[in-house]
Order: structure tokens, then C-alpha cells, then sequence
């Protein structure tokens, strides 16, 4: 079958209208999969993949926002010249506890994920391909895998259960039969990875929208969504009084929309967690915000991975805060030093804050801790855990100074 | 990057070093030490620029890591 | 001549067991991350190694100088392979086995980087072995083990390793242990 065939056999099933492109179809089956969105489309070529992925401007649903096809376009061609062909990897170990779109995704349309794989894998002509998923969704990726015959390459990995399982060399590291845990790197993923392969780590999200592209294009692709932010997204929506539902939304919705969407009212918060714990603060008075790059980055928060946690505005935002880098400090894979005794020092000072301690020096302290362990690990941990603490302080600086003067009225449970 | 940008990295690993002080010793211009002795350089993470004049200070701190934390990148 | 290769043999061993001796302490002093007295911690692991470095080169010196000596009967094999020895063959195998892992110990920490800390760390650890077997084989082959100056020698080494070794696995021997969390290697 030639591209044009395939493209129109592709075409004869009509592209997704509205928000629900990935969540279309109405059961996970290979047949079902084939109504909604029809075959996959005959490898068109890396070029031509690369190509449409830049006209698209997807960038990656992981939480690192990298342009989609400048990681493609990464790998080194002169490792392939030398017979290293790229190792590709579907990412959707999903640690953080506010999220569970990923896993949502490959239960709602695994195949969708298997062929973004799959197209990958054909534009590099990947040496190996795997998967790497929590346990709770390898069975239904299975079924998907075993009802198809093109997919026999994938090779299905179960995720290691933490936090920081998800960040790419930790991923290699398990792939590779070692520790889940990050890794020093001084070379890039794409350029030595699994095996001193160069290695393609997409997020499952990524894939499947992927998967759409090389079938509907990149215009149809940017046909929703905001220039900044074009096509739809997953995003886990929750609150701390409220279980998180997962929706996909068009790129650069706003905020209060969302929220009101999966049945939060907004009138109700005094804040949104953006990006999850590594994230940062929205004010309620932020709420007409856009999910974007562009609105989101006055407050040095990003879509990220999609999580948003609306705060109750009755509860004290400096507890829940506390309690959340209490946790992320026990999260911390122990290896490196600064982030071993930094976050359990920084989540204790914020602690002593919250607790009402009226030491005067506390948020500067906390600041100064957030400021040492910045940039000094060998993963992003340590830094998204400062940017959430910082943000903690500047969104609810009136808290801070609540607690400072012993009159912070609000529920401390 | 501009053209007065040192082109050589230290490149600490984390994942090894153990603050043992050797480093902040040879290159006290680079580095001090935080609260709990590993290496800190104001303003850098893992990847801290080293001026020409320090190079072979530098080489020397990497030969006499106790935990080969170090290394020198070009970039 | 027999007798000054003799005399020498004799007292390049003393000199290397001294050699040794110091840079063991140097080397726990070095682990503890503490500079003593004030130097530079980088400068007491450079003379670790030049210590360990000069007590190679006279435990050299000692083999060579006993190789013909017509009493110990040395043979080259005698200084690779232990307890094949022909006189004392215990207490002279107990000198090779010391021999083979100093070289072992020295090998690996000239080549650090190439072996990996891993190796590196895993055959360090073998100089607590080296050194009682070095100096179990300085007395039990020593011809001046029964002298006093040789035994208040001999009690010095062991009373300063000894102490060093105790300060070694008292809990606050590393430098910002108190306010350390435990790492995960």
C-alpha cells in the first residue's frame, strides 16, 4: 500500500471531532480501536513523521513539555550509521499520587498507545521496544497486545511503585534489570541509553497523540487548542476534598472551566495545584488563567503532566503543603546528598511553620534550604520539590505571615 | 553561551559523592560546602563552569576524589 | 656481602611494616573525612599514597636483597606463592600473602578509575588483612623479633592502629555524620 492509499484508507474513517479525540472510543478492543480511528497508516517515513510532529507542536505529556519531534530528531544519525539502532520506550509509570491519566489512557485505548509505538519504532527502525506500566494496567495493555499481530516486538515491563519511577533514567535503569532509580547522566538519553543505545523515551500520552497525527494530520491536530498549546490534553482534576477524575480538554482551556468541569466549583478554592507536587500555585483569583505555557509561566507553573488539585479554602494551605513535602522528601531515592538531608530539612522547617511555630525566621530558612538543593541531584527531584515549596510561600505569603503572628484561623487536620 | 564562557564543566555526581572536602580544599574559588559538607557552587548545580586558570586545579580534584565523583565535560 | 644483603633485607622489612603502618592510619584519617591538625585534607591523601608508594619500593628492595641469601633459601616462586617456602615456610608464607595484597591494594588504587570504585573500595578493604599478616610475618620471621627495640616497635604499630581502628567505628568518626541522613549507595 502506497502513503496516499494509506493516508486515504485512514481517511475513510473521519477524524475525531470535539475534545474527545484519545478518549474516543467506547471500549478498549482492537475492533472497536479500528471503527474510531481506522488502520494505522502505512510508515510514511521518518521525514515525513518529523515533519508533521513540528507542524503539530505537540510537546510531551510526561511533565518535561519537550517538543515531540525535536526528540525524535535527536538521535544521533551517525549511531545508526554505526549499526546502534535506538531503543523506543512508552513511558507511563505514573508516581505522582495526583495523577492517573496515563493509566486511564491505556485502559480507555491501548491501542492507541501500542500504535504510536509502533509508528515510532518504524520511522528509527528501532532495535527494541518496550513498555514500562504499572501493574494496575498491565493486564489490560496485555489483552491489547495479544490482539494484535504487528505489536509482538513490544516488550511490556512492569513499573516500579514510586515517585520518581516515571523520570527517564530511573525507567532505563529498571529496563535494564537494575535498581528503578535516576541515574548521573552526562550524556543525553537519545544520544546513550538501554544498552548504550541511543534510547526514545515518550510518555504514553505522547504516543497516542502520535498515533492520531501520522493518521489525521498535523492540521487537524492544532484544530483545537491554543497556538501555545495546540490539540487536547489528559489532565487528572481533583481536590483535597474531592477524588480526582481524569478529562481531556482542549490545550489552553481555562482553569475555572476545567475545574467546574469535572464538578469542582471554584468559588470553593483558594488555590490550584498546578503540575502536581512538583508544581506550583495558582491563586483562586488566577483561575481565568489558561492551561498554557504562556499564562501559566507568571506563576512558575507549566501544564506538566496535566494534574490540577484545587485547595480547599477552608483548609490551611500551609499543612497540606507541609504534609506534601514530608512526603516528597520520603520519596527521594536516598542516592544523592543533597537531596538525602535537603528535602527532610526544608519539609521540617515548613512543618514547624505550619505547626504555628512563630519563629521568625522559618520562611526565610525554608527559602534558603529551597535555594541548596536546587540543581544538586542527578534527577529533577530535588528541584520540583523546591519549586512547590517556594511557590507554597509566595501564593500564600498571607498565611505565612498568618501563622507568624499566631492568628491563622483555618482547619489544620 | 558567550565567548567568555568557560568551555570546561566539573560535573559532579551525586549519586557518589560523599563530602569528603577534597574538592573544596583544591578549589576553594569553585566550591564551599553546604550544611552537610557536600560541594556547593554558588549559582551552579551539577555542572559548574570552571575558568581556564582553574583547569589543572580542577584535573587535580578529579584524580583525587576518594569517590570519583568527579569528571571534566567539555561542552 | 652475604651478610650486608643480609642487613639490608632485615631492615628494609622493618622500614616497609613502618611504611605500611603509617599509611593505614593515614588512610583511616582519610576516611574520616577530617583534616588533622589543620592540613589539608588533599594533602594527607597524597601522602597516603606516596607512603604506601615508598613502602612498595622497599618491600621491593627487602625480596630482592633476601632472594640470594644462602639461610631463607628464597626462590621467585616464594615471592608470589605462599608457604612453599624451605626454611619457616609458615611465617615466610605469611610475608608473601602480605606481598600479594599490597600489590593487589596498590594495583587497584593506581588504577581507581580504570577498575571502578566498586573493585577499588572491595580490595581497600583487604589492607585490614594486609596488615596484621605483615606483621605476624615480621615477628614470626624477623631475626630481630626478640630484640627491645623491635618489640617496643612492634607494640607501638599495634597500639596506633589499634586505636585508630576504635576511633574508626565510633559513631561520630565521619565528619558531618551527626548531622547526616544515611545514604543509599
Amino acid at each position: 500500500m502506497s502513503v496516499a492509499e494509506a493516508t486515504e484508507a485512514a481517511a475513510r474513517v473521519a477524524a475525531p471531532t470535539g475534545t474527545a479525540r484519545l478518549t474516543s472510543p467506547g471500549s478498549p478492543d482492537l475492533a472497536t480501536h479500528l471503527a474510531t480511528f481506522g488502520p494505522l497508516p502505512v510508515r510514511a517515513g521518518p521525514a515525513v513523521l518529523l515533519d508533521e510532529l513540528r507542524a503539530s507542536g505537540l510537546e510531551g505529556r510526561g511533565g518535561a513539555a519537550f517538543p515531540a519531534w525535536r526528540k525524535l530528531a535527536a538521535l544521533p544519525a551517525r549511531e545508526r550509521a554505526r549499526g546502534r539502532r535506538a531503543v523506543i520506550v512508552g513511558n507511563a509509570a505514573e508516581g505522582e499520587p495526583q495523577s492517573f491519566k496515563d493509566a486511564t489512557l491505556l485502559r480507555v485505548a491501548p491501542h492507541l498507545v501500542i500504535d504510536g509505538l509502533l509508528t515510532v519504532a518504524a520511522a528509527v527502525d528501532a532495535h527494541s521496544v518496550h513498555l514500562y506500566a504499572q501493574s494496575s494496567v498491565l493486564e489490560s495493555v496485555s489483552r491489547a497486545l495479544a490482539e494484535r499481530r504487528d505489536a509482538r516486538s513490544i516488550q511490556l515491563r512492569e513499573a516500579a511503585d514510586s515517585f520518581i519511577s516515571g523520570e527517564a533514567s530511573a525507567v532505563v535503569s529498571a529496563l535494564a534489570g537494575r535498581s528503578p532509580v535516576p541515574q548521573d547522566r552526562t550524556m543525553r538519553l537519545t544520544e546513550s541509553g538501554l544498552g548504550g543505545r541511543p534510547t526514545l523515551l515518550n510518555n504514553v500520552e505522547t504516543l497516542a497523540h502520535i498515533a492520531l497525527i501520522s493518521r489525521f494530520g498535523a492540521a487537524w491536530f492544532r484544530s483545537i487548542g491554543t497556538p501555545s498549546d495546540p490539540g487536547t490534553r489528559l489532565v487528572t482534576v481533583g481536590s483535597d476534598g474531592k477524588s480526582s477524575t481524569v478529562l481531556e480538554i482542549a490545550g489552553g482551556s481555562r482553569l475555572g472551566d476545567v475545574l467546574r468541569f469535572a464538578g469542582i466549583d471554584p468559588g470553593s478554592l483558594s488555590a490550584v495545584l498546578v503540575g502536581g507536587y512538583h508544581g506550583a500555585w495558582l491563586p483562586a483569583s488566577a483561575l481565568e488563567a489558561r492551561l498554557d505555557r504562556q499564562d501559566l509561566a507568571v506563576f512558575g507553573a507549566a501544564p506538566g503532566a496535566g494534574i490540577l488539585m484545587g485547595l480547599d479554602a477552608r483548609h490551611c494551605p500551609l499543612t497540606v503543603a507541609a504534609a506534601i513535602a514530608t512526603y516528597l522528601a520520603g520519596e527521594s531515592a536516598g542516592r544523592c546528598g543533597p537531596c538525602v538531608n535537603g528535602l527532610p530539612a526544608m519539609a521540617a522547617v515548613l512543618g514547624r511553620l505550619a505547626r504555628g511555630d512563630q519563629d521568625p525566621a522559618l520562611a526565610a530558612e525554608v527559602r534558603r534550604l529551597a535555594g541548596l538543593v536546587t540543581g544538586r541531584g542527578s534527577c529533577n527531584h530535588p528541584d520540583g520539590t523546591a519549586r512547590f515549596v517556594l511557590s507554597t510561600l509566595t501564593v500564600f505569603a498571607e498565611d505565612v505571615a498568618a501563622h507568624q503572628a499566631g492568628r491563622c484561623r483555618k482547619d489544620h487536620s | 553561551m558567550t565567548r567568555d564562557e568557560p568551555r570546561t564543566l566539573l560535573h559532579i555526581d551525586w549519586t557518589r559523592c560523599d563530602g569528603r572536602g577534597l574538592c573544596t580544599e583544591i578549589l576553594p574559588e569553585l566550591l564551599t560546602r553546604d550544611d552537610w559538607g557536600f560541594p556547593l557552587a554558588p549559582r551552579h548545580g551539577s555542572d559548574v563552569p570552571v575558568p581556564d586558570r582553574l583547569v589543572d586545579a580542577a584535573v587535580e580534584a578529579v584524580a583525587l576524589c576518594p569517590r570519583l565523583a568527579l569528571s571534566l565535560l567539555q561542552r | 656481602m652475604n651478610e650486608a644483603l643480609w642487613a639490608l633485607g632485615r631492615s628494609t622489612g622493618v622500614v616497609a611494616l613502618a611504611l605500611i603502618t603509617v599509611s593505614v592510619l593515614l588512610g583511616i584519617v582519610n576516611r574520616s573525612g577530617r583534616s588533622p591538625a589543620g592540613l589539608p585534607r588533599f594533602s594527607v591523601a597524597l601522602v597516603h599514597r606516596n607512603v604506601s608508594l615508598l613502602a612498595t619500593v622497599f618491600l621491593g628492595v627487602h625480596l630482592l636483597s633476601l632472594l640470594g641469601d644462602s639461610y631463607a633459601q628464597l626462590r621467585l616462586v616464594d615471592f608470589v606463592v605462599p608457604f612453599l617456602g624451605a626454611a619457616k615456610p609458615f611465617w615466610l608464607g605469611l610475608g608473601t600473602v602480605a606481598v600479594d595484597l599490597l600489590i593487589a591494594v596498590v594495583v587497584t588504587g593506581l588504577l581507581r578509575r580504570r577498575v571502578g570504585v566498586r573493585v577499588f573500595r572491595a580490595v581497600h578493604w583487604l589492607t585490614y588483612l594486609l596488615w596484621p599478616v605483615a606483621l605476624a610475618h615480621s615477628i614470626g620471621n624477623g631475626t630481630d623479633a626478640g630484640q627491645a627495640w623491635f618489640v617496643i616497635f612492634a607494640l607501638a604499630c599495634v597500639a596506633s592502629v589499634g586505636a585508630a581502628v576504635l576511633w574508626r567505628l565510633t559513631p561520630g568518626f565521619v565528619e558531618f555524620r551527626s548531622v547526616r541522613m544515611e545514604q543509599r549507595p
